[in-house]
């Protein structure tokens, strides 16, 4: 065992990639749950999102476009759940799990002959002078893209749910859904739309996973990843600038284990295979309660379905 | 313009009739998407659903293969349906699953290869332990830190898996076994097998108490007050709560009651049809069950058949992947559409239909 060959700086520059895709998951589902909507499909949209950026890539050759592809495809499949739970108005919790299941088998279908196969490589963009700053340049100006994007989407989210207009009326929405619906606000027709974004991020973070992280396509490889992120949502008490905190904290742990089972230490592999996991309970468990009973935090009309006054 | 009107009354036989509809409807969209894999639609769903049962080349294997995986999910099924029922959403049955296979599996091992007649039932006790004990780490965190159920038991589906590579590559793997990663065959042990009641019907001890819950937790539901209280703390938590319904208790009840009878459908699966704990051990039970819920209409019967209709779709998905040489995967897609349609029918259960004029 050698400590030594884990190098800090290089950990957490590979900390901040590997949260991206969660963070980015995360933010998606912070824009739905906000306006009122659980869909706990978000494992089902990543996949579809890995597997549709994947093909996209390898048959057009373009990276860019293959993370395009993914957000649509994500985009697409929450378009399922948007019309059997806002039209239809069926339970979104079994919905979202519906979501995933279906998900899931689609992705393999479609992945059945894209395995073993590396897609081509997305480049990092030249940042001139912040990259060579000692150290800092290392961590935060030597990254993709999408890493850029992820930081800055979160900060957007901020700021479209604390100053715009818009922002305010799906908040409304989402804490009152009868209050917002009597004001003349459409309730599911702004809900389709922010479950459709909410699963292009979900998709984006998938392809993410299948073109950059990985990169390569196997099947079930999101692993959990989007329940996680719901976890985050929950985590992050439905603040965006928080969603950093619980990412970043639980990219750590994922990059700390793969290094700890990289230089051998004497630890079970299966023990740190289930750190992720288990301190996103522990995560849960701290952040439930602390919150008072019925923490305010939690949009108010969450899961429920709409039913318009007759 | 179409307009939904809430239905005072919620009409029993559309209730029954919808799971049907949903069925023909994935039927019809399955069809088409096997055309679209190159594969004649007619002839695909006829191998799934009719030849398992009927085929004289296929039925002598399939028939008792079908009762085999249905019991798993049926037990499975009936325990979370109580929860569901409950708005206690327990959505990592996969993981007591394997819990209960772990537990009942070391206390089977930890005795071999002595023989007693004891054995069996204590394993069926460690196995229903097993599941209660995964289960009440979300009952227990919900109670006591409002901690939400569904993510909480979903994460602890990947830690049971990682419990279940750990067992079949080190404390429970064979030391016959040259190395090679899996615990001894279970089902070669005589105290410990799950054999068949019945030579080649496929009926093993598994299948009979599944059949046997489906009247037990049929009565429970209906006739004892605990089913009462499970089904109006669904419809309203308020009304449950003033006729003396305590809601902690009634999330521990519901998720040690499908944990436990998820780790008991563990226990059954090791000892019988799977042998041995080995790294692929869980096949996906706990998740098909969920869909086998709704399927039943969270109604212990209506799981009987349903159940047994979704182990149709996997034997039957089994024998197109060999004669068609259709992907695994298209049934899974097949299964999740199942779930789409029926969700989406209960439309109809909740609302009349209407055509208003302007």
């Amino acid at each position: 065992m050698d400590f030594s060959s884990i190098d800090p700086v290089i950990l957490i520059a590979s900390l901040i990639v590997a949260s991206t895709p969660i963070l980015l998951a995360a933010t998606g589902e912070l824009i739905v749950e906000k306006s009122g909507v659980l869909n706990l499909g978000v494992e089902g949209m990543m996949i579809i999102g890995a597997i549709s950026g994947f093909i996209v890539c390898v048959e057009l050759n373009s990276p860019l476009l293959g993370l395009i592809g993914a957000a649509l495809g994500g985009g697409f499949l929450s378009i399922v759940f948007g019309i059997v739970t806002q039209v239809l108005r069926a339970n979104q919790v079994a919905s979202g799990l519906a979501l995933t299941m279906f998900g899931l088998g689609l992705a393999s279908l479609l992945g059945h002959s894209y395995t073993g196969i590396k897609p081509p490589y997305l480049s990092t963009p030249d940042i001139p002078f912040f990259s060579e700053i000692p150290i800092l340049g290392k961590i935060l100006f030597q990254h993709d893209f999408v890493v850029y994007f992820s930081i800055i989407s979160v900060c957007l989210v901020w700021y479209f749910f604390r100053a715009t207009r818009f922002g305010l009326i799906i908040k409304a929405i989402g804490e009152n859904q009868d209050s917002a619906h009597a004001l003349g606000y459409n309730v599911i027709k702004t809900r389709i739309l922010t479950i459709f974004i909410g699963g292009c991020f979900a998709g984006l973070a998938g392809g993410y996973l299948s073109l950059v992280r990985v990169p390569q396509w196997t099947e079930g490889m999101t692993a959990g990843a989007g329940w996680i992120a719901l976890a985050l949502v929950v985590f992050s008490s439905w603040k965006p600038l928080r969603l950093f905190v619980g990412a970043y904290i639980f990219g750590g742990f994922t990059i700390l284990q793969l290094n700890l089972q990289a230089i051998g230490i004497e630890l079970s592999v299966a023990l740190l295979s289930m750190t992720p996991y288990i301190v996103t309970i522990i995560a849960l468990v701290i952040i439930s309660s602390s919150k008072k009973q019925g923490g305010s935090s939690t949009p108010g009309s969450l899961g429920k379905v709409f039913m318009e006054a007759q | 313009m179409i307009k939904l009107v809430p239905r005072t009354k919620k009409s029993p036989i559309i209730s029954a009739i919808i799971p049907i509809l949903a069925v023909g409807l994935t039927m019809i969209f399955g069809g088409i998407l096997f055309w679209i894999l190159g594969k004649d639609p007619f002839e695909t769903i006829r191998m799934i659903f009719w030849d398992p049962l009927m085929n004289e080349t296929f039925a002598d294997y399939a028939r008792p293969q079908i009762l085999v995986k249905a019991a798993p999910l049926i037990l499975i099924a009936i325990g979370l349906s109580f929860g569901f029922r409950a708005n206690i959403w327990n959505i990592g049955a996969e993981g007591q699953f394997i819990m209960g296979a772990i537990f009942s599996g070391a206390l089977g091992l930890a005795f071999y290869p002595q023989e007693s007649v004891l054995l069996f039932p204590l394993m069926i006790f460690f196995g229903v332990i097993g599941g209660v004990f995964w289960a009440s780490i979300p009952a227990l965190l919900r109670t006591y830190f409002n901690t939400n159920e569904i993510l909480v038991s979903l994460m602890l589906v990947y830690v049971a898996e990682q419990v279940l590579a750990a067992a079949s590559i080190g404390f429970l793997r064979n030391p016959e076994g040259a190395g090679f990663p899996g615990s001894r065959n279970l089902s070669q042990y005589p105290s410990a097998a799950n054999l068949e009641i019945i030579s080649g019907s496929g009926i093993h001890w598994g299948v009979a108490t599944a059949f046997v819950s489906v009247i037990f937790f049929y009565i429970l539901l209906y006739k004892h007050k605990f089913g009462f209280q499970v089904s109006l703390s669904g419809m309203s938590p308020k009304a449950a709560r003033l006729s003396g319904v305590n809601p902690r208790l009634l999330v521990i009840l519901c998720l040690a009651l499908s944990g436990g009878l998820a780790g008991l459908a563990g226990m059954f699966e090791l000892t019988g049809p799977a042998g041995q704990i080995t790294i692929d051990f869980n096949v996906g039970y706990g998740f098909t069950a969920i869909i086998v819920a709704f399927l039943g209409r969270l109604n212990p019967i209506g799981i009987l058949f349903s159940g047994m209709l979704m182990a149709l779709t996997y034997v039957g998905g089994e024998l197109t992947q060999f004669m068609l040489n259709l992907p695994a995967a298209a049934i899974q897609v097949f299964q999740g559409m199942l779930l789409f349609f029926l969700l989406s029918m209960d439309l109809l259960v909740n609302y009349k239909i209407k055509l208003a004029r302007f």
